[in-house]
């Protein structure tokens, strides 16, 4: 091997050896997607992953959206896919692990992608959703496709599909899992235009998906009117507890109170500078600022709630 | 031999780190759009580095990718008796990158806009003015695009399709103004979807028709404040704010035509703020 190769090969050892320290620590903590998602028994029948308060990366494979399934005597419903295939493929190994029943609802209970990026780990499956939930894949499918490839990673996103849903919740709809209802409810514009939420009638468990948000700080991606006008209908829904898009598992209706005041906080401020005359943009930077302390993830979400909060209440 | 071996171990440890940092391999930069988008959009008019001249502000990170604020200004020296005549947005890397030319009334007094785009990846914005000496004055920046589940389309497209055209017009004090002939703010807002005409519906395979404003002008009594010409790029809900001097008129009036040919048309009172 002439000279000046041998040192191409020692700076190729190097950057090997260099991008190997870098990469190590993601694939140790990075499962197999045959290695069953941790699930937890919360009510009979009823499993939960709670998903660590984070936004989507590589590392955690888009896995930071609570999901569920419920066993009915016939057929198990999946509430939300995933981040990402390879989540959905855990979820349906932890499936596997408790039934070997088949699989035939997967409830969507919004648009965005860590909820929906594991659906294609469940082809063959009924997908259900809000009766706006394919317009709202249609107007943003293809730019989640595109842009998460940066967010995940290429290997993530290449099996991931967009799946829309055949049967959609118009008002509310029944799912019969065999001596199991699940009562599913569509709601207003709220936290997006196509929330849905699932009641199990047999334990009282309410999947709030991210109409309900605890800890992590709630995202405004429809209406901030809507979503505070919703607040005390969903507290009248008899459960017990409630499965939150984001957070831990917790008693209901006080799950929502968290929620309900930043709502309040952040409108109550947007309208106050609108009054004013600020701009949107000083908006995005004050407004909410008191309730920083009181939530993870608060940059990452807040500005972006100011902005659209300031965009519709501006109409007023 | 060894040194053999040592190869094909380094390059097999090369793709497996490669495998397992697809991040860093994901999206690589595109090349750099602008000289032939500014070549193009300007017909080979010479651009003078605006810096100093020409504001361009915008937030590093588009929080939400469907509102965008950029507020575009120009601030000229003391005794610099230029104005502006037009102001051109440009985001590089959306999928329509003239996000909106102004052409500003001969007497209008306007040194700033502001205004909302949808960001769609990460890219240089560009502003461009046009002063009365007709050189063209450059200034960039560049912004990422949101990280979240934002996107640049409705949040609610029921309330985009319902209220189509419905305008409403805002007087402010420009800040530090005197009470009478100083200097003002506004803002015109109009709702309207502003489809981009990019979506694809997963089910039919068909893309929803484009469908957005493309002319806006604004009045202050018979002077024109200034004309846009839009694309697809500015948010839904167009929304414009700008400073101008007053002229005495008592009313302001907006014109706008969309792409499906609707002609819009309101009047305000000024109020003598």
């Amino acid at each position: 091997m002439p000279k000046h190769c041998a040192r191409y090969t020692q700076a190729l050892v190097l950057i090997a050896a260099l991008a190997f320290v870098q990469c190590d620590p993601a694939n140790s903590a990075a499962p197999d997607e045959a290695t069953p998602l941790p699930m937890r028994e919360i009510a009979s029948g009823v499993h939960v992953y709670q998903a660590a308060v984070a936004m989507m990366n590589a590392e955690n494979e888009g896995a930071i959206a609570n999901l569920g399934f419920i066993v009915g005597n016939d057929a198990v419903a999946v509430i939300d896919s995933g981040g990402s295939v390879r989540e959905g493929r855990r979820l349906l190994a932890a499936i596997r692990r408790i039934t070997d029943r088949p699989v035939r609802y997967v409830i969507n209970t919004h648009v965005h992608p860590d909820h929906i990026f594991g659906n294609a780990a469940f082809e063959g499956a009924t997908f259900v959703g809000h009766r706006n939930l394919p317009r709202a894949l249609a107007a943003r499918g293809a730019f989640y496709l595109a842009t998460f490839r940066r967010t995940l990673s290429d290997e993530l996103m290449t099996d991931v599909k967009i799946i829309p849903p055949t049967l959609l919740v118009e008002d509310e709809r029944l799912l019969d899992l065999g001596g199991r209802i699940l009562r599913l409810k569509s709601w207003r514009a709220a936290h997006t235009d196509n929330d849905v939420t699932v009641l199990d009638e047999a334990t009282g468990t309410l999947f709030g998906g991210d109409l309900v948000f605890l800890h992590h700080a709630p995202v405004l991606d429809g209406s901030i009117k809507g979503w505070l006008a919703v607040l005390d209908d969903l507290a009248r829904l008899p459960a017990q507890r409630v499965v939150p898009g984001h957070g831990p598992v917790a008693a209901w209706p006080a799950a929502l109170e968290d929620e309900r005041r930043y709502l309040i906080r952040l409108a109550q401020d947007v309208r106050a500078l609108i009054e004013r005359g600020a701009t949107i943009g000083a908006a995005a930077g004050s407004a909410g600022e008191s309730e920083r302390a009181r939530w993870e993830l608060f940059d990452e979400s807040n500005a972006r709630n100011a902005t659209a909060a300031y965009s519709e209440l501006e109409w007023e | 031999m060894i040194r053999n071996l040592a190869w094909v171990f380094a390059a097999g440890i090369v793709l497996l780190a490669g495998a397992a940092l697809p991040a860093a391999a994901a999206a690589p930069e595109p090349e750099d759009a602008w000289p032939a988008l500014a070549d193009d959009i300007f017909k080979g008019r010479p651009l003078v580095d605006g810096a100093g001249l020409v504001g361009l502000e915008m937030p590093v990170r588009a929080e939400d990718a469907a509102i965008v604020p950029v507020t575009m200004r120009i601030t000229l020296p003391p005794g610099d008796t230029r104005h502006l005549k037009t102001l051109t947005l440009v985001i590089d890397d959306n999928p329509a990158p003239v996000a909106a030319t102004f052409k500003i009334g001969p007497n209008a007094g306007i040194s700033t806009i502001s205004t909302r785009v949808r960001v769609n990846a990460y890219t240089n914005v560009h502003a461009v003015a046009e002063l009365s000496d007709d050189k063209l004055y450059v200034v960039k920046t560049y912004v990422k695009a949101s990280g979240g589940c934002s996107a640049p389309a409705a949040k609610v497209a029921d309330a985009a399709a319902d209220s189509i055209g419905q305008m409403k017009f805002r007087q402010f004090a420009a800040a530090g103004a005197g009470p009478v002939s100083g200097p003002r703010e506004a803002q015109i807002m109009m709702r309207h979807p502003n489809n981009s005409g990019l979506q694809r519906d997963q089910v039919t395979l068909l893309y929803i028709p484009a469908h957005f404003v493309d002319e806006l002008s604004v009045w202050q009594g018979d002077a024109l404040l200034f004309t846009m010409a839009g694309g697809i790029s500015i948010s839904e809900d167009p929304n414009f704010r700008f400073n101008f001097v007053p002229n005495g008129a008592a009313a302001f009036r907006v014109e706008a035509k969309d792409t499906e040919g609707k002609l819009f048309r309101q009047e305000w009172p000024a109020t003598g703020m």
